[in-house]
């Protein structure tokens, strides 16, 4: 039955974290704003008190139950809690130990021994390389075997958490000649000798988040610490599956990128409409937008754009709980939210004047922050490319 | 209204009877609709000859009770918006015409009084089409729904009505129309006129589009009306009809871009230029991709507002921001529609010029299509 209404206990999730966001990341936003690269401490307590942040909001397997059963699972408890979290502060989520991306790859492709280990580590995702961005079939970094050893050599560059962490997730080629189907992903713990940060960006947004460069040299790691099978498929359809295989992790982590985005939005949009009903402008939901002056009219589409890309984020986890195939809905969540993040955002910034502006206020924070989440985990222009060829049935070898 | 929702999984599950329903309206739609659509807007057939066909879906006869000879199904909000969806996709001019009397029947369900509901909905189980519509909409530029200009003056035993309303779906043929006006201590209300009573005149509008769905100017001159005509006895809930009506007319532009979107990917795909597929280019290519993410945005802010409509929660917001959403990406989705034909797309031989007529519409309708 159609009902698009957050369940009763996902919607206490959300309550939850929005306090927990309001009171313990909210009062740090400006501090690590400014502070870029000191580790904001005070998260640590945030992240107990969630649990770890998406190790612990992924998973939720549907178990044994009746045919047609609908479930709202771990991934709808995912996107509902970024919401909230990325409402508090998505950098500040993002430097919550726990909360990165290597962790959902972990879960996602790691045999029962691998999560066991390394499951609840602080784990990092290495795969973006200095000449290598969304193209990341292309990565250069190698995996050679050796007696029961791997030996990595690269570099790796825009690691969020890469320098906190404990675990890395590096993605290297066995073999560059063999494309795609020689791509895998390494457990590499942080102090493995030859594996080496060697540098935090500066960057426009999510300064409380750490972004590294890191290198491998020589750098050794057990043969039990490939995720996956090490094995390079040798036929068309194999090596396609090889490859879908790791970029399937994108497909349950695009939504709560997306989530990110939303929330984010919603910060700009509160303290929008906040600052702006102090000076008499208020959303009244009566007359048509056409019969408003601009600046009521804005403030009604950057409503309506937020809880469309709301809805399409909820949809695309919905489908992953119920174990539908989703990778073009993960793809349209974060297309439209990712865009409407940086615009909400950007607006909220115009609609408010110099207040907008100013560090007194945190909507040029959130709009700074929000820019990366039309970047990472794939950009706009990515997630259009993936939306273009289900729509159209093209290959990639059709539509570039 | 309340606002403490059951506990209810977040579901986009049909129902197995909306799935079987929406499998014969889309039927109906492809076999009989989008058949019609470019010959009567080119005035080559005739809408009229086509409405009577609609009775065969029985849309009028499921949400009136079995006592008053109807099939006793609860009226659904959702239900209705996928109907309307999916008769659009066939076409929107014939839909709106389609499923105007169901908005009528809908809104005396909704806000009619007993003897109102036992006197005009057997009517609509006959089994014949039985023409009937809403009027809203005034011939002003800055018009707003909540504040008609209208007047309903009380008078002797009944009301005096006059004003002009505009944009009114079958009002040539209408043999009920409910009237949106406002009383004279300025609340709003609505009137069931039957027929064409002295002081009534209707002049058919030639409009950019929808011209299947018989818009028509109806004008009202000190018409006068019994005191039985006043839907519900006075408390008229306008916002709420409002509101109901922006879920129809959003599933309206739903269906009908969804329409666009099925029209553009295999002609864009066949299309050859430079020597391949022209959604070879990520411009073309992207332009579509857009078009499916922004309807699907649609599509789920206007059932999560049915949704909550129907479970009795509060939906004016969601309601209000569906019509703002549908309402610019239609229109955009309208016109790009067109873009992506290029030259063809400009030229009546192929459809998309229609929906770009017929979307130009979505923002300005209002009070036409209560679900």
């Amino acid at each position: 039955m159609i009902n698009l209404e957050l369940a009763k206990k996902h919607q206490e999730t959300f309550d939850q974290v929005m306090l927990l966001a309001e009171h313990m990341m909210r009062p740090y936003s400006r501090k690590y704003d400014k502070e870029e690269h000191t580790y904001p401490k005070e998260m640590e307590e945030a992240a107990k008190l969630i649990g770890g942040g998406r190790s612990s909001m992924s998973g939720g397997a549907k178990k044994d139950l009746p045919e047609g059963t609908v479930v709202n699972g771990g991934n709808m408890g995912a996107v509902v809690g970024l919401f909230g979290l990325c409402w508090g502060d998505v950098g500040l989520f993002l430097a919550m130990p726990g909360s990165g991306l290597g962790n959902a790859a972990i879960s996602a492709v790691g045999t029962p021994e691998q999560v066991k280990k390394y499951g609840d580590s602080y784990a990092a995702m290495c795969i973006t390389e200095p000449g290598t961005g969304s193209d990341s079939a292309n990565i250069s970094t190698t995996a050679v075997a050796d007696g029961d050893e791997w030996v990595l050599n690269g570099e790796k560059i825009y690691v969020t958490d890469g320098d906190r962490c404990d675990t890395l997730v590096v993605w290297a080629t066995l073999d560059k000649s063999l494309g795609k189907a020689a791509i895998k992903s390494f457990i590499v713990e942080k102090g493995t000798p030859g594996c080496e940060v060697t540098r935090l960006e500066h960057k426009l947004g999510i300064r409380a988040s750490d972004t590294a460069a890191i290198s491998f040299n020589d750098c050794r790691i057990p043969k039990a610490n490939v995720l996956g099978s090490s094995e390079i498929a040798t036929d068309a359809e194999g090596r396609k599956k090889a490859f879908g295989g790791v970029m399937q992790t994108f497909d349950n982590t695009r939504p709560p990128v997306a989530a990110m985005a939303i929330g984010t939005a919603r910060a700009a949009l509160d303290m929008c409409q906040d600052l702006l009903k102090e000076e008499g402008v208020e959303l009244k939901f009566d007359k048509k937008p056409s019969n408003l002056s601009s600046l009521e009219a804005q403030l009604y589409e950057m409503e309506a754009e937020w809880q469309g890309a709301r809805l399409l984020v909820l949809k695309a986890a919905w489908m992953a709980d119920n174990k539908t195939p989703n990778s073009m809905e993960a793809s349209m969540c974060k297309a439209k939210g990712g865009r409407v993040g940086n615009d909400v955002t950007l607006r909220c910034v115009a609609l408010c004047q110099s207040l907008g502006y100013s560090e007194n206020y945190l909507l040029e924070k959130f709009a700074r922050d929000s820019k990366i989440l039309d970047i990472f985990e794939g950009t706009q222009q990515i997630q259009q490319l993936i939306v273009a060829r289900r729509v159209l049935e093209k290959s990639s070898s059709e539509l570039k | 209204m309340t606002d403490d929702a059951q506990d209810l999984l977040f579901d986009l599950t049909l129902t197995d009877e909306q799935r079987m329903n929406r499998e014969s309206m889309q039927r109906f739609a492809a076999a009989e609709i989008r058949t019609l659509a470019q010959p009567v807007d080119g005035g080559l057939s005739s809408a009229q000859d086509f409405y009577p066909k609609t009775a065969e879906l029985g849309l009028t006869l499921l949400p009136i009770s079995e006592a008053l000879g109807g099939a006793g199904v609860d009226r659904s909000p959702t239900s209705n918006a996928l109907i309307f969806e999916d008769l659009a996709h066939g076409d929107m001019a014939l839909a709106l015409g389609s499923i105007v009397p169901l908005a009528f029947v809908n809104t005396v369900l909704d806000q009619g009084s007993d003897a109102q509901r036992e006197k005009y909905l057997p009517l609509f189980c006959t089994g014949e089409f039985k023409a009937a519509t809403t009027a809203l909409l005034e011939p002003r530029a800055t018009f707003e729904p909540a504040e008609p200009n209208t007047t309903a003056t009380a008078n002797g035993d009944g009301y005096s009505l006059s004003g002009t309303k505009s944009m009114v779906p079958l009002g040539i043929d209408a043999d009920l129309v409910l009237v949106i006006a406002k009383l004279d201590n300025g609340d709003p209300a609505a009137f069931i006129v039957e027929g064409t009573p002295e002081g009534m005149s209707r002049t058919p509008e030639d409009n950019m589009g929808l011209l299947g769905a018989q818009l028509t100017t109806l004008q009202f001159k000190d018409v006068q009306l019994p005191a039985s005509a006043l839907l519900g006895g006075g408390n008229f809930d306008l916002e709420r009809f409002i509101d109901l009506s922006r879920l129809g007319i959003c599933a309206l532009a739903v269906g009908t871009c969804q329409a666009v979107l099925d029209y553009v990917i295999p002609y864009c795909n066949e299309r050859v230029a430079f020597g391949e597929p022209i959604t070879n280019r990520q411009s073309v290519a992207f332009m579509i991709a857009d078009i499916a993410i922004e309807l699907e945005a649609m599509r789920l802010m206007t059932w999560r507002a049915a949704s909550r409509a129907e479970q009795g929660l509060d939906f004016h917001e969601n309601a209000y921001l569906a019509k703002v959403f549908c309402s610019k990406h239609s229109m955009k989705i309208g016109t790009d529609g067109v873009q992506l034909l290029g030259g063809h797309g400009f030229c009546r031989e192929h459809p998309v010029e229609l929906w770009y007529r017929n979307l130009r519409a979505i923002a300005t309708l209002e009070g036409v299509a209560s679900v």
